[in-house]
């Protein structure tokens, strides 16, 4: 083994951590382009600008999320199990949404039939925004506690509703990742388009971004002070292996605000967020969209941060059965699995950056609506 | 509290229908990146401007396939999450890993790739396009590998042991779970499946033209692509198919009786059971008719080596029941805290028999206190129904060897440069498109229905690994799946069908039949 498991623990929770920034990075501005679809361009034409902006890597991009989704099943199997059927309709909405997104991309421009391709619009409208919106709306509930407990075998059971789940707190930051990945989304459209498209993108990069620090800013001082967090009173040694069930929690006011008490370098994520955030509006208004969205990226890594540095080492906490909770050091996987995972983790991801990276770049270049014209046929 | 039967026969079902459908997909994906490979390289090679149209109009119908592929791959990873949370939670330490590999190592290669494909024609050179091919193919074929090293280890769990601190199962050794005997046989006949598949696809579309008499220079090169590939993949299938019955025998032995409706241990070689209507009640199958020695010389490679029977098999089983009740009991005891090293040695020593233990649940809840009768019923329960498997075993078989007779001659008469005359055969080829899919789907039905009463054989019974749901949640998601994907196929099917008929003329470079029908009418 390269490292004792406690290390291991730590690490894999930064490695979700990355791969749901990376996520939100690269397909992040996918969902946010879905989501501005209908609105931003005013005609086929256009619209097959915004599909062929992104129609081209978007593929690649959700694959962060399908291997986020394989790395909790693997490290964190019982966060996959609990999460996965008990925010199980919650689940299947995004599920249905993303349905529509390969097909979307591919099947729309192959007919001519506007009553088609109007339907694939909104088909590709649902499939970004929906998951954009639902993810927020995950973290909300989680940033809450979530009620669900096991029996004496460990199997779980989630007592909430799915309406139980749309509450004030969790729609906030709802809006705060769908307002985010619209702005991130429009970002990379002024970075990929010319003349109308590229100012109504610009237009899009001020309203979402100043309703996301808005709605950040919000959800920040109500998660600090107007909903009760959690903190470990006893536990076991958390280089050992244990189950959730063998230590206590208790609820208490202002337990999310503790780990920066004790960390204030972890002050820098909420920095980051509103920094990126302001910087990608500035910088986007003056036509700089490359620099916007490296920024636009860094207040999508801040929030992401916010939120679990907030909430270390709970993962998913129970609001009915607080003991139960689950951590970064009681629902992860044995020491040998953490340890391959690690191993596939730092073998292949260098090497799919380092492809996604040369993909990019061939494909690179404004997409314009003379070149739709010219690929009419082969383009989406 | 434990699901009901009715729920967890409906998350069975959900599954069965998702994964069946998710395999319409994927061994076209499996089989045609590779045909487009081939036919690009032709194209590199020779720099004949004809295989590169070959490549992007089969490259068409492979992306609208692929599409659906990856839309319905989708639910199958939330759906171990969303529907079958106990088993993520037993199992997830090893059966986690080969996903999360699958996705670093294999999905992102192939999707990451496949927009370049595509879009990059223009933009890369003719050698930096075809790797770009080359790679879609190989990220597309290391995903079957890694689902289905998962898969094999659900079939014969190695390489893990039981964990009663975390209740669950952990990884003993990697190198057991990757060179599982099971994955290792099933990687090899299931893509060469999906390579059969896809040749067929493509002899029966370019018999389609051929029979039209249109675009006859592309359709006759790429039928013979097809009829090539075909050929040494359907040996391959074969003879593969023949290694996993051989490797079944040895050690998925329950499933392997039920397919051969094997009811008594005869003494070796057995006989093979050609025919007959297997009787699951009287344990014996009506109506047989046999051929000696057959049998046991297929599964054992010997004539010495007995295969046993199902009577025999279930005398096991209840053995394992009862040494699996005291498993069950230890833990208990060790679960309440009393952690002696008598029971902990104890319990070591029969903790391989906990699964079937687990079996009784369905009678008891407490297990220890089962009767005589309920352990001979979860005896009875760990043999799945026999005739199911005999016959689609058998369909599958025949079918195997119907594409072996038809890709042969397809070979034999391409090479012979007589197909056109052979009218008859093309016409056949057209109508036995859906032969591969058939034999594919009742492939996976031989795995996983044998696989019954476990999810993870021996070790976890399939109706303790659901969720904890209402019956409700389970009825909608399968009435919304049902819909989405009877639409998506209706979509799917409608543009499949019109770009076959439009042939490389939808690739408007001018040189393909309808456009020069137009061309000529217009001038």
């Amino acid at each position: 083994m390269l490292f004792d498991y406690y290390t291991l623990k730590i690490i894999w929770w930064l490695f979700v951590g990355v791969l749901l920034i990376g996520f939100a990075l690269l397909g992040g501005f996918d969902l946010g382009i879905g989501a501005l679809l209908p609105f931003v361009a005013k005609n086929d034409e256009q619209r097959r600008v915004l599909l062929n902006a992104i129609g081209p890597t978007w593929e690649g991009n959700q694959v962060w999320f399908i291997t986020a989704g394989g790395a909790l099943f693997a490290a964190w199997p019982l966060v996959y199990a609990v999460a996965f059927s008990g925010f199980y309709w919650a689940m299947l909405l995004v599920l249905f949404a993303l349905f529509f997104r390969p097909v979307g991309f591919e099947y729309r421009s192959k007919l001519a039939d506007p009553r088609w391709r109007t339907a694939w619009d909104w088909g590709l409208f649902i499939g970004g925004g929906v998951p954009a919106l639902v993810f927020g709306v995950a973290f909300g509930n989680l940033l809450q506690g979530v009620p669900f407990q096991y029996d004496e075998f460990m199997r779980p059971t989630y007592t909430g509703s799915f309406w139980g789940l749309l509450n004030p707190f969790a729609l906030l930051a709802g809006i705060v990742s769908l307002s985010m990945l619209i702005m991130h989304g429009a970002v990379y459209l002024q970075l990929r388009t010319e003349a109308e498209l590229n100012l109504r993108a610009r237009t899009a990069v001020r309203w979402f971004g100043l309703i996301f620090m808005a709605a950040f800013a919000l959800a920040g001082i109500w998660q600090g002070f107007g909903i009760d967090g959690f903190r470990i009173v006893s536990s076991p040694d958390p280089g050992t292996a244990f189950g959730p069930l063998a230590k206590t929690v208790e609820v208490a006011a202002g337990a999310w605000l503790q780990n920066y008490g004790f960390y204030p370098w972890m002050m820098l994520a909420p920095v980051l967020g509103f920094g990126g955030g302001i910087l990608a509006i500035v910088l986007s208004s003056r036509d700089r969209p490359g620099f916007a969205f490296v920024c636009s990226g860094a207040a999508l890594a801040g929030v992401i941060l916010t939120a679990g540095f907030a909430m270390f080492p709970f993962i998913i906490p129970s609001r009915t059965a607080p003991n139960g909770s689950l951590t970064a050091f009681d629902a992860t996987s044995s020491h040998r699995t953490l340890n391959l995972m690690f191993i596939a983790v730092v073998v292949f991801l260098p090497i799919v950056l380092a492809y996604t990276g040369w993909v990019y770049r061939v494909l690179r270049g404004k997409i314009t609506e003379e070149k739709i014209r010219e690929n009419t046929h082969s383009a989406y | 509290m434990l699901p009901t039967e009715g729920f967890v026969d409906l998350s069975r079902w959900q599954f069965a229908l998702t994964s069946m459908y998710h395999f319409i997909f994927v061994p076209l994906t499996l089989g045609l990146s590779w045909i487009l490979f081939i036919t690009e390289a032709v194209y590199v090679m020779t720099g004949k401007e004809i295989y590169k149209d070959m490549t992007r109009f089969w490259g068409k119908l492979f992306g609208i396939n692929f599409a659906l592929g990856v839309t319905t791959g989708l639910t199958m990873e939330f759906q171990f999450g969303t529907n079958w949370a106990y088993y993520s939670h037993y199992v997830g330490d090893i059966f986690g890993a080969p996903l999360a590999i699958e996705g670093l190592m294999a999905f992102f290669l192939e999707s990451t790739f496949i927009g370049l494909f595509f879009f990059g024609w223009d933009r890369l050179s003719k050698r930096a396009h075809l790797a770009v091919t080359f790679l879609v193919a190989l990220g597309s074929n290391l995903s079957a590998l890694w689902i289905l090293v998962a898969n094999a280890w659900m079939q014969n769990p190695v390489g893990a042991e039981f964990n009663f601190e975390t209740m669950r199962m952990e990884l003993a050794s990697f190198k057991e779970l990757f060179f599982n005997p099971v994955a290792q046989v099933k990687f090899v006949h299931t893509v060469g499946a999906g390579y059969v598949t896809a040749s067929m696809f493509v002899l029966a579309v370019s018999s389609y033209y051929l029979l039209r008499g249109r675009d006859l220079a592309f359709a006759r090169r790429s039928f013979a692509v097809a009829a090539g590939f075909g050929l040494a993949s359907i040996l391959s299938v074969i003879v593969l198919g023949d290694e996993t019955g051989y490797v079944i025998g040895q050690v998925q032995k329950v499933k392997l009786a039920a397919m051969e409706a094997e009811w008594e241990t005869e003494p070796p070689p057995s006989d093979f059971t050609v025919f007959g209507f297997p009787n699951q009640q009287d344990l014996k199958t009506d109506a047989e008719i046999k051929i000696p020695w057959i049998g046991g010389i297929i599964v054992t490679r010997s004539l010495d080596t007995p295969v046993p029977g199902v009577k025999d098999l279930i005398a096991a089983s209840e053995e394992r029941i009862r040494r699996g009740m005291r498993a069950y009991g230890l833990l208990e005891k060790l679960r309440g805290g009393d952690r002696s090293p008598a029971n902990i040695r104890q319990f070591k020593e029969d903790q391989e028999n906990l699964g079937y233990g687990l079996l009784l649940k369905r009678y008891t809840p407490r297990v220890v206190d089962a009767t005589e009768d309920q352990i001979k019923q979860a005896a009875r329960d760990t043999i799945p129904n026999v005739g199911w498997m005999f016959w689609t075993f058998r369909i599958m078989v025949g079918l195997g060897f119907y594409m072996l007779v038809l890709i042969g001659l397809s070979f034999y008469f391409c090479a012979k440069r007589v197909l056109e005359q052979k009218r008859w055969l093309l016409k056949i080829l057209v109508f036995s498109l859906p032969a591969p899919w058939i034999a594919a789907e009742l492939g996976w039905f031989v795995a996983e229905y044998g696989r019954q009463p476990w999810t993870i054989g021996g070790i976890l019974p399939t109706f303790l690994s659901s969720s904890t749901l209402g019956m409700g949640d389970i009825v909608g998601s399968l009435i919304g799946l049902i819909l989405l994907y009877t639409i998506l196929l209706i979509v799917e099917m409608y543009l499949m069908v019109k770009f076959v008929r439009q042939g490389p003329s939808s690739l408007h470079t001018g040189r393909y039949h309808f456009e020069q029908v137009e061309a000529a009418a217009r001038s």
